[in-house]
């Protein structure tokens, strides 16, 4: 089987994998990197989001063997090494921007992708790149004030607690 | 998922080659294709992934002020770019922003999904299609619904736009997909004013004649007043009837125009 390297969250990643092999595969099955879910596997949902080469992809719409040689971030890389949440994690959680957890992932690193091109968004900003992400459960409300909160903004003037 | 080989070559002419094995598919950003793998509707034996290949990504303005945008860039770099402000307004409301990430220009031209967005922006521009054998002109290009000029194992390589006067898209979301329940583009040249319609048809985007026709004349929302396209062979769905779909067509038409001034 064709091998693939590639560099996750800072270290090197080298695994066999078949040309099918999915980026969200890979990570999960062969790297035990479980932060990473899956969704809908149709591209919809965004719970898979990782940042590929300092993009945010979908994990579920790209081939592992796409990704050869590219620097990958999961959601098990945004915290720092003695465990200190990255700021848009702790903003998810200092407002409680999620409830069942399942589409977290994906919206943190969607969120985090967001800030690092635009650091001082919009609420409709901020929705308006949550698109291709789905939450069932919040209403949205929670993600965005966290967003927001994590780019330093005041977030009283968000509408529904 | 079936089992395929899997090729990602470094350059043009080596991906023209792995190209030559029967039921070999070009792989571009994937974002239409690998659904489609997963749900079985394609099962091609080799898959050639055309994302390693850097020359055929970029976008330049050529010596006759053609915008030239290679078929492997992504939408997020269409929306970026400055020498053609409709056409990266357009680029920047595809899918959403993870699929724009990853998803190319070149892929939704060769796939021409009746719903997409840029075969209106290429047929509305009177854009050339350059691939590894030949130039097309996209008047020649899109022959049907997922249908196109391109002939077995032919790879599209280049978009040429000529720049308009003024232009602008015009999208009807349909807000579950994210494709265009009808989207119009609007073009005014030199030499006349091009109208391209997508999401509306059965043979997929066209050229709305009438349409320009009217607006070469008063390019003005107004100028469509008395016009009607014909709903009988549009797309008709649980979304929306052939009717309908023309009607919003009209609409966006008239928008179109507005927003381009």
């Amino acid at each position: 089987m064709p091998q693939v390297s590639m560099t996750v969250n800072g270290k090197p990643a080298t695994g066999e994998i078949e040309g099918r092999t999915l980026l969200v595969e890979f990570l999960r099955e062969s790297l035990h990197l479980t932060g990473t879910h899956v969704g809908c596997d149709t591209s919809q949902c965004g719970a898979c989001v990782v940042h590929v080469d300092g993009r945010d992809v979908k994990a579920c719409t790209i081939f592992a063997a796409e990704c050869e040689g590219a620097e990958v971030t999961t959601i098990e890389g945004m915290a720092a090494d003695d465990g200190t949440l990255n700021k848009v994690q702790q903003a998810f959680q200092d407002h409680h921007g999620l409830q069942c957890g399942f589409c977290t992932p994906g919206m943190v690193m969607t969120a985090a992708a967001l800030l690092e091109k635009n650091p001082n968004p919009s609420e409709e900003e901020i929705r308006s790149y949550l698109q291709g992400n789905i939450c069932r459960c919040t209403g949205y409300h929670n993600i965005v004030k966290a967003i927001m909160a994590a780019a330093g903004q005041d977030t009283s003037k968000i509408a529904a607690e | 998922m079936y089992a395929f080989d899997f090729e990602r070559p470094k350059t043009l002419a080596d991906a023209v080659k792995a190209m030559t094995d029967e039921d070999a598919v070009a792989l571009s950003g994937g974002q239409t294709l690998i659904p489609s793998l997963k749900q079985r509707l394609a099962m091609p034996s080799k898959l050639v992934s055309l994302t390693g290949i850097d020359e055929i990504k970029g976008i330049c303005v050529d010596d006759d002020g053609r915008v030239c945008i290679g078929a492997a860039t992504i939408h997020a770099d269409v929306a970026a770019q400055e020498y053609y402000p409709a056409l990266a307004a357009l680029a920047s409301n595809v899918g959403d922003p993870a699929v724009r990430n990853r998803g190319t220009i070149g892929g939704s031209l060769a796939n021409n999904d009746p719903s997409a967005c840029y075969p209106a922006a290429a047929l509305g521009s009177g854009a050339v299609i350059r691939t590894d054998k030949r130039e097309i002109a996209a008047d020649d290009y899109f022959t049907g619904m997922f249908e196109t000029a391109l002939e077995e194992g032919e790879i599209i390589t280049e978009i040429k736009f000529p720049v308009p006067e003024t232009a602008a898209y015009m999208k009807f979301e349909q807000p579950a997909s994210r494709f265009a329940l009808v989207g119009v583009f609007v073009a005014k040249y030199a030499d006349g004013v091009r109208v391209a319609v997508t999401g509306a048809s059965n043979e997929g985007v066209f050229r709305w004649s009438e349409a320009e026709a009217a607006l070469g004349s008063d390019f003005s929302a107004g100028a469509l007043d008395g016009l009607k396209l014909d709903g009988s062979n549009m797309i008709s769905d649980v979304h929306g009837s052939g009717d309908y779909r023309a009607h919003i067509a009209k609409v966006m038409t008239k928008r179109a125009v507005e927003k381009a001034g």
